[in-house]
């Protein structure tokens, strides 16, 4: 089996899951990787009370590991607190792609935790 | 198409760095010269001589040393200036084509342009064509136009009588062959409509110079500019060519020592050119390595070097459109287009061509190839590019049809 391009990386890449738009949306977010041009956006529809994160969905284009990422992540994301999102680490994503980035492809798997944790009222800096 | 067995051109062994390995213990096949060019030994022993043996400062020192190392500094900007068909005093070392549009756009671009006008430039340029101008017009209330590219990637040269037409225009700006699609563009003829409607015009040549012989007289063009790490030569250096009587008009760029005739408290005056545009100490060692690599250049040359790129093209052109999903864009007439070609594979991303082809020693580049504005009018987020210079192979670009094969493997396709 290939080292990068697992299975399931492939799986969520052709078909990748929460994609797309959602309206109406309480929080949204948008962002690109300079060095490739890639975008991505998401809007994130949360409960009543403000706390919990009811849908998501990420729009835009990029590369293999960029897409499996945001679509990896949005399962996990999907019933999470709004609260616990600016603290997700790099490595909570890295950890869910479960294969070894090079620091060549990090911002490739970072892009839909940055955009989430902007979107949330986070650092919308790189995760480190 | 000719059936070459042998390259007309076989120097791969002169550039030591092609012998690096890559993951899977095969020499590395190197296809992104278009982002630079690898160093020939004669190159790397040039800089390393200056280095070893005549170091000193240019242009002050009345000892042996220092004369020496003036007698290269200056002797290497003679023989690049001919080597394009410029004058020595015209030929103005910078530290690369982005700041050699970028002297012109501050020292030219704030005298001339005004409220209202307009520079023209093309949906082709390279982010360094474009940002100095957006700054200047920004600065000065100008208006920032585009030329358009045709779907086979070409500029709308028709659009260019109609924006001249405006009177309006006051530089027309233009990417000698484009970084991306290949494409040769016909600028001596833009450079004479710019002329004949009032505007001045700079080409930027850092992808033609590389590949093509260049005459910049016969261009015609106020200014010309391209770099030297694209050219077999060194990063740090880039040249300026412009015409005398527009340079001597110029006020400087930047201010300091080497540029002046004389210094006083309250104001200066300047040195004479091609030294008015050189402030503070110059790239000497570059200027030195540069000069190494127009002669490496010349000694092979431009017409072999251009016949060689053009027959590497043919032979990628016809390698690639065997592969399924494979769209390359840019001109398809071989007279239209240089050694670089992009392309896309449906299904995968240009990241993940780049990474696939990595593992097989082949380095191509992907990504937005620091051309958004085209990356956007021709409707893709990023390309995949293979690009060539003298020491490429035609077995170099077997390589990349194979490794394009592995990939498509890899995604299932």
């Amino acid at each position: 089996m290939d080292s990068l391009y697992r299975d399931y990386i492939l799986d969520h890449y052709k078909d990748p899951r929460n994609f797309g738009e959602l309206d109406p949306h309480d929080l949204e977010g948008h962002d690109h990787n300079p060095l490739c041009g890639d975008e991505l956006g998401v809007h994130v529809k949360v409960s009543a009370d403000g706390t919990t994160i009811e849908d998501l969905r990420f729009h835009g284009q990029g590369c293999a590991i960029s897409q499996a990422a945001a679509s990896m992540a949005s399962e996990e994301l999907i019933g999470m607190k709004v609260a616990e999102i600016p603290g997700l680490s790099a490595e909570w994503v890295t950890d869910l792609l479960g294969i070894d980035i090079s620091p060549t492809r990090r911002k490739c798997a970072l892009l839909s935790l940055k955009v989430m944790r902007g979107a949330t009222g986070g650092d919308a800096s790189w995760p480190e | 198409m000719n059936p070459v067995t042998a390259p007309a051109v076989d120097v791969k062994a002169d550039f030591p760095v092609l012998k690096r390995e890559g993951p899977d213990g095969r020499p590395i096949a190197y296809l992104d010269s278009a982002a630079t060019s690898q160093k020939p030994l004669a190159v790397i022993d040039a800089m390393s001589s200056y280095y070893r043996n005549s170091n000193a400062n240019v242009h002050r020192g009345v000892y042996g040393l220092a004369q020496e190392a003036t007698d290269l500094f200056e002797g290497a900007r003679e023989r690049v200036g001919a080597f394009v068909g410029g004058e020595t005093p015209t030929t103005i070392f910078t530290r690369n084509a982005t700041e050699a549009i970028n002297l012109v756009a501050y020292a030219w671009g704030r005298e001339h342009i005004g409220e209202g006008d307009e520079v023209l430039i093309t949906h082709m340029e390279h982010h360094s064509n474009i940002v100095p101008w957006q700054l200047l017009c920004e600065e000065r209330g100008a208006k920032l136009r585009y030329l358009g590219v045709t779907e086979d990637g070409n500029l709308r040269l028709d659009e260019l009588d109609e924006a001249l037409a405006s009177g309006r225009v006051k530089m027309v700006a233009v990417v000698h062959v484009s970084n991306v699609l290949g494409t040769i563009n016909p600028v001596a003829e833009i450079a004479a409509r710019a002329r004949a409607a009032g505007a001045a015009c700079l080409i930027d040549g850092s992808q033609a110079v590389p590949q093509l012989p260049v005459d910049v007289a016969e261009i015609g063009a106020d200014f010309y500019v391209w770099t030297g790490h694209k050219a077999l030569g060194p990063t740090g250096i880039g040249v300026l060519h412009g015409r005398r009587d527009v340079l001597e008009a110029m006020r400087p760029f930047l201010g300091g020592g080497d540029m002046i005739a004389s210094v006083g408290f309250e104001s200066s005056t300047w040195n004479e050119l091609p030294w008015k545009f050189e402030a503070g100490t110059s790239p000497i060692a570059e200027a030195v390595g540069l000069g190494a690599a127009i002669d490496y250049l010349a000694e092979i040359g431009m017409d072999a070097v251009r016949a060689h790129e053009r027959d590497l093209t043919a032979h990628a052109l016809e390698s690639l459109a065997r592969i399924e999903g494979l769209r390359v864009f840019g001109p398809t007439d071989l007279d239209l287009r240089g050694g670089a070609v992009s392309f896309e594979v449906k299904g995968i991303h240009p990241h993940d061509l780049a990474e696939i082809c990595d593992r097989e020693g082949v380095c191509i580049r992907a990504g937005h190839h620091c051309a958004q504005p085209l990356m956007r009018s021709m409707g893709v987020p990023a390309t995949a590019r293979a690009s060539f210079h003298v020491y490429n192979t035609r077995e170099d670009v077997d390589r990349l049809a194979a490794a394009l094969g592995s990939a498509r493997e890899v995604f299932g396709l």
